[in-house]
């Protein structure tokens, strides 16, 4: 399993309940089911992926995020999980607004465009960034809205979402985004991960 | 039709049951089937509810019809539902013509068959009978419900008004209240019927004639809902029956109309024309929400049942939409829903198949149930 489900699998509590948005193969359901009894559902918009989760014996329905929120009472989950995926929908701040009111807690990454790499093959290259966090083309990547560390948390401030956790990775290293060391932070990780209300 | 339903196995309720229609019955005789051996834990037990022309011979040969029973398909040894693993039970249901309480049963009272004095019935009737073989087989929780179509609308029947008594559920290609759409069809359905002068109110058994054109005209109508528009175009398209020849008459030039002629004439040999009408009825009746004061959700409000929905992208009988409506629905409850719509050009009929990704779900999904319960045990 990759750091950055460890990451948020440390973040949710033991036997909560948990959505997880874009689940595509079920892994962190999975790990979150066996390992900390949590009650797990999924959306994924991708067939196969869904049939490769209920085979597991996982819960999760076939459907896009920005269609299918609405059907979800409010509070209904303890978290709601989006790894990865908020830069990809035609209107992520709906999508942001759907997934805090359905949960209690939301945890969100985000791929960070102002890493250091990304800065630099634009600013030198002169051509859309491709990393291992990004790594389609420009004309296939199904992103849509990238943002930065710096970006997602002014969203928060603006929107007056409470941040209760920001953390990073840097080279599968985590650490803690402060006031202080955000300016650093946003050239240096490659995610960011947000616990927020 | 004339056929002997001596010989298969039959349950006589003796309890009574109240109906939907206001009606009480007692005394009458369920007409089984299973497949596979119940474990002793008694928990590896699948009921599956069969569809309007279904019967309770799943799979191997039907021993009336000596056809391949109507699910071989999904449901044997080493199938998507597995008989070496699950006791598969099916039970026709009320209102049908396999040997359960149906039209063709003789009515105490007058010493005469029912026809149509027999009692309108509803899926909620259906399945509170088969509840009733539940209890006499000893089993108190099953390990699933499934079926398609009406089988799919027991599949919710049942878990509303059983929240816990089965671990899980998968109704496939189904509604939970029956459309407008839907009504049309079956209503053409049961015209056809009434307008054969055979069918005499419904008193045919009376004068040994049956009402096979009416019937056969129905299930014509029935089947093409069963079957999509491009299913059909790349199996028939213009195909004709002899090569390069329009008879400039009205016999079946096409390949598709002595397609459809022959589905109508094999079926009367199998299917009451009583029966139709009231299961038909059944259906149209069928209306979920309704029973919840129009709130799907509350139906499921208790339920402790896993579910996994399944739908096809071509049927536009029970169209995804519909079967979609169920999910938000057990969402809304907070149930444990899964949800998938297979890719398939075969319509309603997918269920019926050999889709493989559908089977694959299935079976799948099943086993998944079987290990969750199994390692419970365990601990």
């Amino acid at each position: 399993m990759k750091k950055e489900f460890k990451v948020i699998s440390q973040i949710i509590q033991n036997d909560k309940r948990v959505l997880d948005i874009g689940c595509g193969d079920g892994t962190l359901m999975e790990y979150l089911k066996f390992n900390q009894q949590n009650d797990v559902r999924g959306l994924e918009p991708q067939k196969d992926l869904v049939q490769k989760c209920i085979a597991k014996g996982l819960s999760v329905i076939e459907g896009n995020a920005e269609k299918e929120l609405i059907q979800f009472p409010k509070k209904s989950f303890d978290y709601v999980v989006l790894s990865q995926t908020l830069q990809a929908f035609l209107f992520p701040d709906k999508v942001l607004e759907q997934l805090l009111r359905i949960g209690k807690q939301t945890i969100v990454s985000i791929p960070n465009f102002g890493y250091w790499k990304v800065r630099l093959q634009l600013l030198f290259k002169g051509t859309m960034p491709m990393t291992k966090n990004l790594p389609n083309e420009w004309y296939n990547t199904p992103n849509l809205h990238m943002c930065t560390i710096q970006d997602f948390v002014n969203f928060c401030n603006k929107k007056n979402i409470q941040i209760d956790k920001s953390l990073c990775l840097t080279n599968e290293k985590i650490s803690e985004i402060t006031n202080s060391n955000m300016i650093y932070k946003n050239i240096f990780s490659q995610l960011g991960i947000f616990l927020i209300q | 039709m004339n056929r002997d339903t001596k010989n298969i196995k039959k349950l006589i309720v003796n309890q009574s049951l109240d109906l939907d229609c206001g009606k009480t019955i007692k005394n009458f005789p369920l007409a089984y089937e299973t497949y596979g051996t119940l474990n002793k834990s008694k928990t590896n037990a699948v009921l599956i509810f069969h569809a309007l022309s279904g019967d309770q011979f799943v799979t191997h040969i039907n021993p009336i019809t000596k056809m391949k029973g109507w699910w071989t398909i999904a449901v044997g040894p080493g199938k998507a539902i597995d008989t070496n693993k699950f006791f598969v039970i099916c039970v026709n249901v009320l209102g049908g013509c396999m040997g359960s309480f149906g039209p063709r049963e003789i009515n105490p009272e007058t010493g005469e068959l029912f026809g149509t004095t027999f009692p309108v019935i509803t899926i909620k009737d259906m399945v509170k009978a088969q509840n009733y073989l539940l209890e006499h087989l000893g089993i108190n929780k099953l390990l699933a419900v499934t079926g398609g179509s009406m089988g799919g609308m027991q599949v919710l029947q049942f878990t509303s008004l059983f929240p816990d008594k089965t671990y899980s559920a998968i109704p496939i290609a189904c509604s939970a209240s029956h459309s407008a759409q839907n009504i049309a069809l079956n209503e053409l359905g049961r015209q056809a019927i009434m307008a054969d002068p055979n069918w005499n109110k419904g008193n045919y058994f009376k004068t040994n004639l049956s009402p096979n054109k009416g019937l056969a005209i129905a299930r014509m109508v029935a089947h093409i809902t069963y079957l999509s528009d491009k299913g059909l175009q790349e199996k028939f398209g213009r195909k004709l029956q002899v090569k390069g020849n329009l008879k400039f008459s009205f016999d079946a030039d096409f390949q598709i109309e002595s397609y459809l002629r022959h589905q109508g004439s094999v079926f009367v040999d199998r299917f009451d024309a009583n029966s139709y009408l009231y299961i038909t009825r059944a259906m149209d009746y069928f209306d979920l929400t309704k029973q919840f004061d129009g709130n799907l959700a509350s139906a499921f409000e208790k339920t402790k049942t896993k579910f996994c929905v399944i739908s096809f992208s071509s049927d536009w009988l029970y169209p995804t939409r519909e079967n979609k409506e169920i999910v938000i629905a057990l969402n809304a409850c907070g149930a444990n829903v899964g949800f998938v719509e297979i890719n398939s050009d075969k319509g309603h009929d997918s269920f019926l198949l050999d889709v493989p990704e559908f089977l694959k779900t299935l079976n799948e999904f099943l086993n998944s149930i079987y290990n969750e319960i199994n390692n419970e045990k365990r601990i």
